[in-house]
């Protein structure tokens, strides 16, 4: 079985959103909520200012309070390393949205339960990659199986240095950050 | 939709790789369909959420699209759209649409209408048009258009007997930085997209271009390609732009001081002999001329007027030259900035050369080498105009695209003579002209106003007619003529039908046609399949499968087009008087102006008053997309940035709404204030196309700030006409 995850090299990100709206109208988001996001924040002084674009999405963590919290099952690792929600066992008790360190899963008002990113499994059960990847106009957001050794992401994590959100509360979160990662030579 | 294992396999074994995940594993729409099987189409065509006109296909489930995807065939989108790209369905199901041709009911202004028939409202519209062209002559109607509907129209004004034509894209936007590259290069510096080699670049200069924020789809491709690779980005901005946090060099200029800037630069390269002798001497003219013109404009003195520190001015144009060829200077777009802009535009002209970037690799490409035969589907000649065009005012290098701001103005004073009518297709000039007060003026002085749009924009709601267009993704245009690195040409077809009573423009316009007795003018054919027919002949013409185009790939390219960089068999073509690129140029000294540009202070704000500068968001198109639903929930209200030191003195909390007044007391809606490090003291940024006053675009209506609105003055480039807009000082009020 593959092991899916994503390496954001952050600093071709160039803000553009289109990511954004290609997973709202791939997964059909419901209004006012998203399964990913682009983060521009800048710290300094003018004119001494830098900035991380940071696009945050479902880490898919290898240890995941979410699913750990899921008092019915429905969220829940699947053999392909993502973490998934099963909406047919959600009660939308909401405790996974409260465990989620990362801030990334909604509830479905219409529907009532719980709803997040799903590394798009539909695609990847149809040979695509996730939609956000798909379209990603900088080419920032790379996408591949961690247990074939020659996939860009298992390539780039071997050779770049890399970081993974809020490392410290032991998550083990399989998107992973990186800065400046020359595809060509 | 179920996605048996079965057709997976097929798909699998039609994608390049198999296996391996792709990005967008197809090769023809029509095969991609058939493989996953049920009530699925896939139906290639050009977005126009922008005018970039990438390459999309539509996937269409039981009729209704469902999804946008760049098309992996196209140049210009490379397998990716961006966030407008994507939500072009908000667009096509926006229930705000235009639904029904509609006539006026009671005084212009007042919002009331009366739906028509179609035979009703263009029999009505040629009636008027006929009447005016009578008694005042065909010149007497104006056109102004942006996109796709404009050639339709310009076909009857032409027909007509009328010149009288122009697109906000010139005078209001880009034409004035091409008129300065075609009185330099012969070229403007792109066609379809500025011909710059970034993916290759190892040094780029933006001069205001805020990449990133301002979304071209490709470009902004290779601008992150560019970074990946670690070229150095330059950019020249009064604002902490996207594209200047990933800059080795961000130059925060004091507005209006860039062509200081530029002239020192350009002084400090000869002077330091950093410019590409070989070059210059093989394809340049007037080096000396320009060597004696720019000694003036030391670093010190540009330290001076731009604010840059010295150090930053002289360090980044080394690191320019140092890379040089394999450097470019953007030549930037939207070019009206403060009414001296052509002579801007010269220096970056004269920049690229004295670096040696036109035809060299990372720098900008040469045009590509494609002749298409003539094809005008034997549609006769059009009458001699009844009068001279009076479009280019006194512009003496105005372009062919005209000055929309002299049809308005003649429209108000009559002269040189009286514009009765407007035809206005595809642009809400409520916020595209400066000085909106002048623009209602012309309106309220017209006899007859037609538009031809999506939305019931604030002028489409000052129109006499108004006739619905339906999306691009309800009708086909074109053939286009796609010009990157390589020729190519691209379809434009209807994903599904027209909604509502809306209609392609080329229908609306042949249909006027043949009620203005002008039968020979219209589209050959019957029916809604009689612009395909053209389609067909005219991709005949051009020796292109259109099958091909039309059922498999959207874009077909032409074979042997792509020569982009100087060899010793690939020499540049330059189209001025002296085949050379002239660095000074005897055209413009012959009509009076510097014929190597000089630099000229402007007028700056006082303490307490602001420059308003605006500029671009990538999630829209000036106001054309904030009523469509997933790109105004994503940034429904524009903010107005202000200096966090200037916040302080003002006690302006980050988030609080205020409300700007300029310099002859207009006042802006209120607007949510982003206190930030990002922008200088002295000026202020508003992301442009928001704060619509059109009560039936529900989302978009009120929200945000116009900040046309607060664009009362405007300097005219003497050139060609460019409206220099950000020439408006604004103070903060506070709201009570």
């Amino acid at each position: 079985m593959p092991r899916y995850a994503m390496v954001i090299d952050q600093s071709r990100c160039i803000g553009c959103m289109a990511c954004v709206v290609a997973c709202k109208r791939e997964n059909d988001v419901p209004p006012e909520v998203y399964r990913t996001r682009v983060l521009e924040i800048v710290q300094g002084n003018f004119p001494d200012l830098t900035t991380e674009m940071r696009s945050e999405l479902c880490n898919h963590c290898d240890h995941a309070p979410c699913v750990t919290i899921c008092p019915t099952g429905a969220s829940h690792y699947e053999e392909d390393g993502t973490v998934q929600v099963d909406i047919d066992k959600c009660v939308g008790c909401k405790a996974c949205i409260a465990a989620c360190p990362y801030n990334v899963r909604y509830i479905n008002e219409e529907h009532g339960y719980v709803d997040k990113c799903s590394f798009c499994q539909h695609r990847l059960k149809e040979g695509k990659k996730p939609a956000c990847v798909a379209t990603c106009v900088g080419g920032s957001r790379i996408f591949g199986d961690l247990d074939d050794p020659k996939s860009e992401v298992s390539v780039i994590l071997r050779k770049t240095s890399h970081r993974v959100l809020k490392k410290s509360i032991g998550t083990r979160p399989n998107v992973y950050y990186i800065n400046q990662y020359p595809k060509k030579a | 939709m179920a996605f048996s294992r079965r057709s997976f396999l097929k798909y699998a074994a039609m994608s390049a790789g198999g296996a391996a995940l792709a990005d967008t594993p197809f090769i023809s729409a029509e095969a991609r369909a058939k493989a996953e099987g049920g009530n699925v189409k896939y139906v290639p065509t050009s977005c126009e959420m922008c005018f970039w006109k990438c390459g999309a296909v539509a996937k269409v489930v039981d009729g209704k699209v469902v999804k946008l995807e760049g098309n992996p065939f196209h140049p210009q989108s490379r397998g990716k759209l961006c966030a407008r790209g994507q939500g072009g369905i908000g667009q096509l199901y926006d229930e705000d649409r235009l639904k029904h041709p509609m006539i006026i009911d009671g005084p212009r202004g007042a919002g009331k209408y009366r739906e028509a028939s179609w035979d009703e409202a263009l029999t009505y519209v040629a009636k008027k048009l006929k009447a005016i062209a009578a008694k005042h002559g065909p010149e007497s109607i104006g056109m102004m258009s942006h996109g796709s509907p404009g050639d339709y129209f310009t076909n009857v004004l032409k027909a007509m007997g009328s010149h009288n034509i122009a697109f906000p894209s010139f005078a209001q936007c880009k034409g004035i930085r091409d008129e300065a590259w075609l009185l330099t290069y012969g070229h403007k510096p792109g066609s379809s997209c500025e011909q710059v080699d970034l993916e290759n670049s190892r040094v780029i200069v933006l001069i205001g271009t805020h990449l990133g924020e301002n979304m071209h789809n490709s470009q902004n491709q290779e601008f992150a390609e560019a970074i990946g690779r670690g070229a150095k980005i330059i950019c020249v901005d009064p604002r902490y732009s996207t594209a200047a946090s990933k800059a080795a060099f961000w130059l925060p200029i004091k507005p209006g001081t860039d062509t200081a800037l530029l002239l020192t630069w350009i002084n400090i390269i000869i002077s330091e002999n950093w410019y590409d002798k070989e070059y210059v001497e093989k394809y340049t003219e007037g080096f000396e001329q320009v060597k004696e013109a720019v000694k003036q404009y030391t670093p010190e003195w540009a330290a001076q007027e731009t604010e840059l520190p010295m150090r930053q001015i002289v360090e980044s144009v080394r690191e320019l030259s140092r890379y040089a060829p394999n450097v470019v200077v953007h030549p930037g777009r939207h070019y009206s900035w403060y009414g001296n802009d052509t002579q801007r535009a010269r220096a970056v002209a004269i920049l690229n050369a004295l670096l040696g970037t036109w035809g060299r690799k990372g720098g900008m490409w040469l045009p590509p080498k494609a002749n298409f035969a003539k094809f005008n589907d034997d549609i006769p000649a059009y009458p001699p105009a009844s009068k001279p065009p009076l479009i280019k005012g006194d512009f003496p290098f105005a372009g062919g695209e005209g000055v929309t701001q002299v049809l308005r103005d003649a429209t108000i004073t009559g002269k040189p003579y009286p514009i009765k009518a407007w035809f206005v297709a595809g642009t809400n000039l409520m916020k595209t002209l400066p000085d909106q007060r002048l623009t209602r003026k012309a309106i309220d002085n017209l006899d007859f106003f037609v538009a031809v749009d999506l939305f019931p924009t604030e002028t489409v709601m000052l129109a006499d007619v108004i006739l619905p267009e339906c999306t691009y993704l309800e009708r086909h245009d074109g053939l286009f003529k796609i010009k990157t690195r390589e020729a190519g040409v691209a379809i434009r077809q209807p994903a599904v039908e027209p909604m509502y009573d809306s209609k392609p423009a080329w229908w609306i316009g042949s249909e006027l046609c043949k009620k203005l007795g002008l039968n020979e003018y219209a589209v050959k054919g019957n029916g809604m399949d009689a612009w395909e027919g053209r389609m067909r002949r005219q991709a005949k013409a051009w020796g292109i499968d259109y099958d091909k185009l039309a059922k498999h790939t959207g874009y077909v390219t032409i074979p042997g087009s792509e020569r982009p960089y100087i060899t010793a068999d690939n020499q540049p073509v330059f189209n001025t008087f002296s085949e050379k690129i002239e660095l000074y140029s005897e055209d413009l000294e012959e009509k009076g102006f510097d014929p190597v540009p000089q630099y000229e202070e402007i007028e700056h704000p006082e303490k307490g008053m602001y420059r308003l500068i605006y500029g671009r968001s990538p999630v829209h198109t000036f106001s054309r997309t904030i009523n469509t639903q997933w790109l105004w929930e994503l940034e429904k209200e524009n903010e107005v940035w202000l200096n966090k030191k200037e916040a302080v003195r003002l006690g302006v909390k980050n988030g609080e709404y205020v409300r700007l007044e300029n310099q002859d007391g207009v006042r802006s809606n209120k607007i949510k204030t982003k206190v930030t490090e990002r922008i200088r003291h002295d000026c202020v940024y508003m992301v442009h196309g928001f704060g619509h006053n059109a009560p039936r675009m529900k989302r978009a209506n009120g929200s945000g700030a116009d900040d046309q609105k607060l664009i009362t003055k405007y300097i005219e480039d003497p050139i060609t006409g460019g409206t220099g807009m950000r020439v408006n000082f604004v103070k903060i009020i506070k709201e009570a």
